[in-house]
């Protein structure tokens, strides 16, 4: 593994607030972690497993209790208020009144820390604008106004906003909570991008496990009392950490698919053939309390010809042909049913 | 720049000259236009008291409305990107109320023994003035101090609501222990007006007027960043304590001087900043502080025209004239706030 120089660094890091009779309330302690350039980091946690306070900690907004955060080798308690403005850009949930400015105006706040008293733009800063609202794909709105943006554009918009910030560091809270699901891989698909070509470090925190897996670097998953689990999805997941994390009640994380679940009782069955609609197969099977396994002599096998062609065989019985999934549960609810009788009997 | 921009910045002064002219023209005694112009130029008029008129009353009015109209558009306009509620206004935090306050206690209290402050420098209308000044940043100060205490802003805000209840609920006290005549004065004063400022008291209250102005426009870079909230300000740069007591300090300022002289005038803090945005479509601080000043003195002057009453010889209240402009705008602006940009 190559030896790369952590952006944001901490170790023994303990968060939370300071209540106003001096005691501290303590929301998580022990965190060690560490940020690369060029990478996109998710993290992952249940509501109050303190995501928000870790993204203001690291973001300077509060201080932790105790550990220091490390921004790029140097204390972040040591930075000045117009120091850390340049170094780590937000991009927050909090609904802004910034509905009757243009896009262009918004973006042009990210200058903020760059220009002087009265705020007055340069060639330079105008520049970086128009190059921002092209990373972040939203120049053909700049002047239109923010109040008529959908979700996603004001997403890509605040994003901008950052980038014209040049901030090494970007964090963002929950970024795609309240975008639909075009604009939610459309926004991971560009932070992503933006993490390689400018070799940004983002982090951002989000509910969203599938897209985090699919497009995130790295992963956080973060969970009271417990240390911050850090690695690649893959390796988190083949290493079992998403069950432990994504236990409760009768939920379940199920490795093979990346997905939460509701848990039931679930019967192995037997299921081969055209990869395809042998996925898809699995899913339906799978809602329907069945966990598609190898085929086995004392199970029920399931073979997907084709799209339109599948075979099922029960143990000890001649196969039936179906064309659809939908008749495939159908037909495997009737087996199961009849099983069931003959049990009885 | 764009076009809106640079019409407004030609139209607004222009309006401004033409209002304040027409302000000086016309008035309850009826003086023609051109004995108006060659008392102005030092001449001597038809009758000596037209001068006086012109001089002593008109030309003192019309400039303490165009202040005054500014310094009201202006705090209404902090106010509201403070507490990022566009119905914030500067007599919400109970700034006004201070003042009234203040100018009960002299004209309740002590007015019947003005005589026997008569030995002090001040009495009389500068003893109401000073009454205000000090009501206003008593109110201002607690304000200050509780926004260092809680840190959100509509919690800020009722707390500013609750003060102004207190200093009624005290005003109420007074005047039931007050006398009728003493009662009446008082009434008067809340009326509104803004002729109260004589040529001498002028220049104090130019001077004041325009501080607490100059300070509002170094305030512009950081009002465009608490747009995006008080986080995100933060986030690029902006020290969100010191801007925000400088915020309210500039507010104080041009509200308690203004109430101080013309007493509590209404509407003109909530509703202009509206109008100015609605006029520029754009809540870049960059314009629509210039505009929103450039408004609230025009308005102020148009409401100081529409309190002449022809056939008579006094004047309108000012309170009766600004809820006629204030309050349509602001019904207009909550109905139509699905359409306006700067509310999403």
């Amino acid at each position: 593994m190559s030896e790369r120089t952590p952006v944001i660094e901490a170790a023994g890091l303990r968060i939370g607030y300071v209540l106003r009779n001096g005691k501290k309330k303590v929301v998580h302690s022990g965190l060690n972690l560490k940020l690369y350039a060029g990478e996109v980091t998710c993290l992952l946690g249940l509501n109050g497993a303190g995501k928000s306070t870790l993204l203001r900690t690291l973001g300077g907004f509060q201080q932790a209790l105790s550990g220091e955060v490390l921004l790029q080798g140097k204390p972040l308690s040591a930075f000045s208020q117009a120091e850390r403005s340049l170094a780590v850009g937000v991009v927050l949930t909090d609904r802004t009144h910034a509905g009757g400015i243009t896009v262009y105006e918004l973006v042009s706040l990210g200058r903020h820390p760059h220009t002087g008293f009265f705020g007055r733009l340069k060639k330079r800063d105008r520049d970086i604008i128009t190059h921002s609202l092209q990373a972040a794909g939203i120049s053909h709105k700049a002047s239109g106004y923010v109040a008529e943006l959908s979700d996603g554009e004001r997403q890509k918009a605040m994003i901008a906003k950052a980038l014209a910030q040049q901030c090494p560091i970007i964090i963002l809270d929950e970024p795609t909570a309240f975008l639909d699901v075009t604009s939610r891989i459309g926004t991971m698909a560009l932070l992503r991008r933006l993490a390689r070509e400018q070799q940004k470090t983002i982090l951002l925190s989000t509910h969203d496990i599938e897209a985090a897996i699919q497009m995130g670097d790295r992963l956080w998953l973060l969970e009271k009392e417990r240390p911050l689990a850090c690695g690649t999805p893959e390796d988190l997941i083949l290493g079992g950490l998403f069950e432990t994390f994504f236990h409760k009640d009768d939920i379940r994380f199920d490795p093979a698919t990346g997905k939460l679940t509701a848990t039931a009782p679930l019967t192995p069955i037997g299921l081969t053939g055209d990869p395809l609609t042998a996925h898809w197969a699995a899913n339906a099977l799978m809602r329907n309390g069945w966990r598609a396994s190898s085929p086995d002599d004392t199970r029920i096998h399931v073979n997907c010809l084709g799209k339109r062609q599948i075979v099922i065989t029960p143990p000890n019985r001649p196969p039936l042909c179906v064309n659809s999934i939908a008749d495939l549960i159908a037909t495997i609810e009737t087996l199961n049913t009849k099983d069931d009788k003959r049990n009885h009997l | 720049m764009n076009r809106r921009i640079c019409l407004l910045y030609t139209l607004l002064p222009a309006a401004l000259v033409a209002l304040l002219a027409g302000s000086v023209v016309y008035g309850a005694v009826s003086i023609p236009p051109e004995s108006v112009l060659d008392i102005l130029l030092g001449g001597e008029p038809q009758r000596a008291s037209w001068r006086h008129i012109v001089l002593q009353s008109r030309l003192p009015q019309a400039f303490t409305a165009m202040f005054a109209g500014a310094s009201l558009a202006v705090s209404g306009l902090l106010m509201q990107t403070l507490f990022l509620n566009p119905l914030a206004g500067p007599s919400i935090l109970g700034i006004s109320d201070g003042a009234n306050l203040g100018v009960a206690v002299v004209m309740l209290c002590l007015g019947g023994s003005l005589s026997r402050l008569a030995d002090l420098p001040v009495s009389g209308y500068p003893a109401i003035i000073l009454a205000a000044f000090v009501g206003a940043c008593a109110v201002l100060g607690l304000i200050l101090y509780f926004s260092s205490k809680v840190k959100n802003n509509v919690m800020l805000l009722i707390i500013g609501l609750m003060i102004g209840y207190l200093a009624s609920s005290v005003i109420s006290i007074l005047n039931f222990y007050a006398s009728t005549d003493k009662v009446h004065a008082y009434v008067m004063w809340g009326l509104g007006n803004f002729s109260g400022v004589s040529l001498a008291q002028l220049p104090l209250f130019l001077l004041c007027s325009s501080g607490g102005l100059f300070l509002a426009v170094l305030l512009i870079k950081p009002l465009n960043a608490l747009l995006l909230g008080e986080l995100y300000a933060a986030n690029l740069g902006v020290r969100i304590r010191r801007t925000r007591m400088t915020i309210l300090l500039c507010t104080g300022i041009l509200t308690a001087v203004t109430t101080a002289f013309c007493g509590p005038v209404s509407f003109i803090g909530l509703a202009v900043p509206h109008i100015a945005r609605l006029l520029l479509g754009s809540s870049n601080h960059k314009a629509l502080l210039p505009v929103t000043l450039l408004t609230g003195s025009c308005i102020a002057l148009l409401c100081n025209i529409l309190m002449v009453t022809p056939s008579m010889n006094t004047l309108l209240p000012l309170n009766a004239v600004t809820p006629l402009i204030g309050a349509p705008v602001v019904i207009y602006v909550i109905i139509n706030r699905k359409n306006i940009h700067y509310f999403n």
